[in-house]
């Protein structure tokens, strides 16, 4: 019979027991902190550097409360771990009106204007999604606008103000109207 | 000076400048949360050296707990302490219970386990990371016991499983309480009417799942023996009493602070209390304070859950739909402990049990069963979507078995508005309202008829299309003594009455004229601060940004009574009347103080444009922070008898809201809005999947103080109760294990299921509150997941057989349940050709969820080569997936210590594993069973061994059952999650034997995808 095979041994690139020095631009800041490799992101972010604006919801994937931008993309900061971070550049909500010369973005601003928040907490994932995908399809029609929007999940809004929200600010909003009676439809 | 009274607030001459009360101001609280900067519990800063806890929780239904060993959790780095069940009886006590039965619910576990989920321990780390690390060192031993999993089960209905005995053995039963409640003549009535109409019908258990989780801060002053909690606790406050008690301190000792920002409630962070009880002990244990962030898993198992109620109504009719009398009879399911303010859900809607309709005769019988499920809670409609899901179910099976319109079913039984304020049969009072033509403006302006064309149209087409109407009144502000209806008149006389609904507003100037409101609402992100600002300065004639409204609470140091909080929907009317109230009350204070510096009397100054001046003479006025800097500057100047005008606190309760009479006659609300919803449903022919078409939904909420706001109230609440209706619902499997664990399960609504509905409005002012305003956030829960099922009917009447169409399932409405009433029951699936084995299937695991598989696979050996490959030690633990260790403990009986992971859950788990029914080389039967802190699991495998030409084939076949925190978040892995262990075994097995080594073919594209899963190595 052949010998019995296991598996080889890995060499792990960070000690497990150790925490690293994590360096990373956040929202134009160079910023450096310590973590643990399983540190994920969202703890990272929140906890060691500080910057609370991103919420945690599900740490499963689901929900997109977390969602911050990583090199410019979109990504979940419950799935990503904090030493994947290292040496790149991090663009959360609390950056969105830092380079808007300190004013809320037209975004926030249509937000605001249409009542698509309530709690707030899913609130900036949505935005900084929105701020990804919108700078790669300036004009979404509403049902690709809804479909981007199915990875984050609400609570409080219905979905309906977001939506009129990012209609008004693409300069669509003849289609959706501010406030009022609309026609369902969109099952 | 603080009073409480009741105050009629006179309407204001009209000011300066249009009042801001009605108007759709953007919220104040936007900014904060827009840009980051909000601070939510999470957020807030920790003391040094606080401890982060993490909690050990029950892997099983029912069960006796044995013994706790967390020697080992205490020997990880960074752990400080271990509590149990044995420090809760040290220094905590049991929670108090509504009702009358010996039940005990602690903050842990003392002797038994009741539901899945249930806290058994809790480590305190320095970090939760460690925390969550020494939680897997926590060995328990558990007896389990039969689980109740259904009303059937717990009203004895079926037969019982060996060894059942009630949940709390001391009440006797599961059936903890029962009254019978008679109002009216309802037999005369039913023995009068030509014809009884009757239906039976569930509601499931699901929630509305805020996006924040709960989060305790807790700290204990032994010095003081007093405890300090911060958490995003939403109310009532009349827990906080309970919170107290548990703690065993009086409630001045149990300083309680909310967080300046919370994220969502919907009633549910009411369920957060055991959790302050539970950190306020740890913090008392460990001697440091304690931070406890609760995690989603946790939150889907454990927080809460609205109740499952089954209900069976049914009416007594006239040949034209006219209702004469109804008989009720609910059953509610509280889960395993009756935690406050239960049986709220049961008794939240007693005054309105009839609805919108004026129904003089009525019988209910309430029972409250316990099961081995969470415990329930306030959800978002709290009892009405319960309530109304029997009553318009049953309002619409009138119509059918008649023969006659829905619509005119409803219309010929809704209260006139010549009746108002109508006292219903259980002795509620709505208060205001015109329904009928309320009613008619809603089909008038929601398109009812052009609906009902669509509808024939795509009938036509052989489309199952249906519309559904509901009518609901919608219940406000709550009265504090309706949950006493649970008891008897004697019970109650002893205990005391109990009713109103205080709420609280305090209203103060500054020297520099700047206005500060505080409540005690514990907004959850309803715009509290908004409204009041609207209110308040419309009372001063200032405008809106001169307001500051402060809405953290602190009972050490802010004025709160037992209703204070965020429930029943009773922001609008209470606190926003109770606003204007001290609002009102301290300008008449400093209209007192420059009366005389006006030349005026006190009566006729005015406050408007920022000023302060006689009505007769409005050029003789003062700025509003000059006469705000006189209160606090110069009280010398004072008239005789008078108080300074800085700060005002009102205390103000509905007058309507009294306790239950003797003949259990109980006004459970102050307000009553009402809502008539229609919509149209498309129901897939193929598919089963129901698409809302159109949805329009009419609301008389009173006065509207925002209307911005209130839209979104309608909008948010309609989202939940989509949810509810199509997709959401808390999974058990029949031995009371958690499914839906994560929000992969418990499906959410998403952009791409919620449309926008129609929302059209009608105000009639209610003559109850300051503000005329109602409550308005929960409707769209009670009204919309009937209206949906209705429709839903309506559409399967396109696959009547014979008669009546089928009655719509339970909810949710998912596409399977649907479906399996428009096609006939598929074929049996063909049994796999897998040769024959003559073994048989092995039993399955009790309840368990029936994991099954087979599978054969040719090996080059002789069965003599496999079997001893088998039966030694050193060899199978080479063949178990994740095998770490592997010690013999008896003959063919092992030790193993096993890593498995399946989706995002790892977890080490001390495995038993035996070998029996040999049969060398023939046949054997490989058993396993395992526990860890991340769940249990057990399985049995028949392998047999035949020799063929080339070598040997083996034949296997498996169930396996898997429960705890595995089963919750990996329930739709573990089918292919176990396939692939077992495969793993199998293919270990080939190659040891000599066969080709399984990593000699690409892995599929399953395994990859498994791998990247973090499934399997």
């Amino acid at each position: 019979m052949p010998p019995l095979t296991s598996r080889p041994p890995t060499t792990p690139v960070l000690a497990a027991e150790t925490r690293h020095a994590v360096s990373v631009v956040l929202n134009g800041t160079p910023r450096t902190g310590h973590a643990h490799p399983r540190l994920l992101l969202s703890d990272f972010l929140r906890h060691e550097l500080g910057a609370h604006g991103t919420r945690v919801g599900c740490e499963h994937g689901v929900c997109g409360a977390c969602t911050v931008r990583l090199d410019g993309v979109a990504v979940r900061a419950c799935l990503t771990l904090a030493v994947q971070a290292d040496g790149r550049r991090i663009d959360t909500v609390e950056g969105l009106a830092a380079a808007n010369q300190g004013r809320m973005t037209a975004l926030q601003e249509a937000f605001r204007r249409h009542h698509a928040l309530q709690c707030g907490f899913c609130t900036a994932g949505i935005l900084m999604s929105l701020t990804d995908y919108l700078g790669r399809n300036p004009k979404p029609t509403e049902e690709e606008l809804r479909d981007m929007l199915s990875g984050h999940l609400c609570r409080c809004t219905g979905y309906a103000g977001i939506v009129r929200a990012v209609m008004d600010v693409t300069g669509q909003a003849g289609g959706v109207p501010a406030r009022g009676p609309a026609e369902g439809g969109h099952v | 000076m603080t009073a409480t009274q009741t105050v009629e607030v006179k309407g204001d001459p009209a000011p300066l400048a249009a009042p801001l009360v009605g108007r759709a101001m953007p919220r104040v609280e936007d900014a904060a949360l827009l840009t980051g900067v909000a601070r939510y519990a999470d957020d807030l800063p920790v003391k040094p050296g606080t401890l982060h806890a993490a909690i050990l929780r029950s892997p099983h239904a029912h069960a006796e707990l044995l013994d706790i060993d967390f020697a080992a959790a205490l020997a990880v780095p960074g752990v400080a302490a271990v509590v149990t069940g044995a420090d809760a009886k040290r220094h905590a006590s049991a929670f108090l219970v509504g009702v009358r039965a010996p039940m005990e619910h602690w903050c842990l576990a003392i002797d038994r386990v009741r539901h899945v989920g249930e806290p058994v321990a809790v480590v305190l780390a320095d970090s939760r990371y460690q925390a969550e690390d020494a939680l897997d060192r926590i060995e328990v031993r558990y007896r389990p016991l039969p689980p109740v999993t259904s009303i059937a089960q717990a009203l004895g209905e079926g037969a019982l499983a060996e060894g059942s005995e009630p949940l709390h053995p001391a009440v006797g039963s599961n059936l903890v309480n029962s009254r019978s409640f008679r109002y009216g003549d309802p037999e005369a009535a039913f023995a009068r009417a030509t014809r009884t109409v009757s239906i039976e019908v569930e509601y499931p258990r699901n929630s509305c799942t805020p996006m924040e989780c709960f989060v305790v801060l807790a700290d204990y002053d032994a010095a003081e023996d007093a405890y300090e909690v911060l958490s995003n606790f939403s109310g009532p406050f009349a827990v906080h009493p309970v919170m107290a008690r548990a703690l065993n301190v009086p409630g001045s000792r149990l300083r309680l602070k909310t967080p300046p920002h919370s994220g969502g409630s919907f009633g549910n962070k009411q369920a957060v209390f055991p959790y302050v009880v539970l950190m306020g002990l740890c913090a008392r244990v460990a001697g440091r304070p304690v931070k406890w962030v609760e995690d989603r898993l946790e939150h889907l198992m454990a927080a809460t859950s609205a109740t499952a109620r089954r209900m069976r109504i049914e009416a007594a009719v006239e040949p034209d739909g006219r209702v004469l009398a109804l008989r009720m009879e609910q059953t509610e399911d509280c889960g395993a402990y009756l935690r406050a303010p239960e049986p709220a859900s049961l008794y939240r809607n007693h005054g309105n049990l009839t609805g919108a309709y004026d129904i003089a005769h009525l019988a209910v019988t309430n029972r409250i069963v316990v099961t081995n499920k969470t415990p329930t809670g306030l959800n978002r409609g709290f009892g009405g979507g319960q309530l109304y899901y029997g009553l318009e179910r049953l309002m619409n099976r009138v119509a059918a078995e008649l023969g006659l319109d829905p619509l005119d079913v409803i219309r010929r039984n809704l209260v006139a508005a010549e009746a108002m304020p109508y006292r219903t049969a259980s002795g509620g009072t709505l208060d205001s309202g015109d329904y009928r033509a309320t009613l008619e403006q809603a089909v008038r302006d929601g398109g009812l008829e052009a609906l009902k064309a669509r509808r024939d149209a795509l009938r036509a087409e052989g489309r199952l299309y249906g519309i559904g109407y509901a009518a609901v009144v919608e219940p406000s502000i709550s009265n504090m003594g309706y949950i006493t209806t649970v008891l008897t008149a004697e019970e109650r006389r002893k205990a005391g009455p109990k009713n109103g609904a205080q709420a609280t507003a305090s209203v103060a100037v500054d020297p520099t004229g700047g206005v500060s409101v505080t409540v005690a609402s514990a907004p959850q992100g309803q715009g509290h601060r908004t409204v009041l600002a609207q209110v308040v300065a419309d009372v001063f004639g200032l405008r809106f940004e001169d307001i500051r409204v402060n809405t953290d609470l602190d009972t050490g140091k802010d004025a709160w009574s037992i209703a204070s909080g965020n429930y029943s929907s009773r922001f609008a009317g209470a606190v926003a009347g109770a606003a204007q109230v001290a609002a009102t009350r301290l300008r008449g204070r400093m209209a007192a103080l420059v009366a005389g510096l006006l030349n005026c009397r006190a009566a006729d100054v005015r406050f408007a444009g920022g000023r302060v001046f006689s009505d007769a003479n409005p050029d003789n006025g003062l700025s509003f922070s000059r006469v705000a800097a006189a209160g606090h500057w110069a009280p010398g100047t004072l008239p005789d008898g008078q108080e300074a005008a800085l700060r005002e606190t009102a205390f103000w309760t509905p007058e309507p809201l009294k306790a239950p009479t003797d003949a259990d006659h109980i006004n459970s609300s102050a307000c009553y809005g009402f809502i008539f919803d229609f919509c149209g449903v498309e129901i897939d022919r193929t598919t089963g999947a129901p698409r809302i078409d159109r949805y329009v939904t009419m609301h008389d909420a009173g006065r509207l103080l925002n209307p911005l706001l209130v839209e979104g109230q309608i909008l948010g609440g309609f989202a939940h109760a989509v949810g509810t209706a199509l997709f959401e619902e808390y999974a058990y499997g029949d031995d009371g294990r958690f499914l839906s664990g994560t929000f992969a399960d418990y499906l959410v609504p998403t952009a791409c299921e919620v449309p926008v509905p129609v929302i059209l409005h009608r105000e009639s002012p209610s003559p109850v509150t300051p503000l005329g305003a109602k409550g308005v956030g929960e409707g769209n829960c009670m009204s919309t997941p009937v209206c949906l099922a209705n429709a839903v009917a309506d559409a399967l009447s396109g696959v009547a057989v014979g008669g009546l169409p089928p009655l719509p399932p339970s909810l949710p409405l998912t596409p399977a349940k649907l479906a399996a009433l428009i096609h006939p029951p598929e074929p049996p699936r063909p049994a796999p050709a897998t040769g024959a084995s003559a073994s048989p299937m092995p039993a399955a695991v009790p309840g368990g969820r029936g994991l099954t598989g087979e599978g054969s696979r040719e090996v080059p050996a002789t069965p003599e080569q496999v079997w001893a490959i088998l039966l030694d030690p050193k060899e199978l633990a080479a063949l178990l997936p994740g095998c770490e260790a592997l010690e013999l403990v008896g003959p063919n009986a092992y030790r193993a210590e096993v890593v498995v992971g399946i989706g995002p859950v790892r977890g080490r788990y001390t495995a038993e594993v035996a070998l029996s029914d040999l049969d060398p080389p023939n046949a054997l039967t490989l058993t396993g069973s395992g526990t860890s802190a991340l769940g249990s699991g057990s399985g049995t495998g028949h392998v047999t061994l035949e020799p063929t030409a080339t070598g040997t084939r083996v034949t296997y076949r498996y169930g396996a059952s898997v429960g705890g925190k595995v089963a919750a978040v990996g329930g739709r892995m573990l089918d292919s999650a176990s396939r692939l262990l077992i495969g793993q075994f199998f293919e270990k097995l080939v190659a040891r034997a000599g066969g080709p080594a399984a990593s000699a073919r690409p892995p599929s594209l399953l395994v990859r995808l498994l791998r990247l899963l973090g499934l399997t190595r």
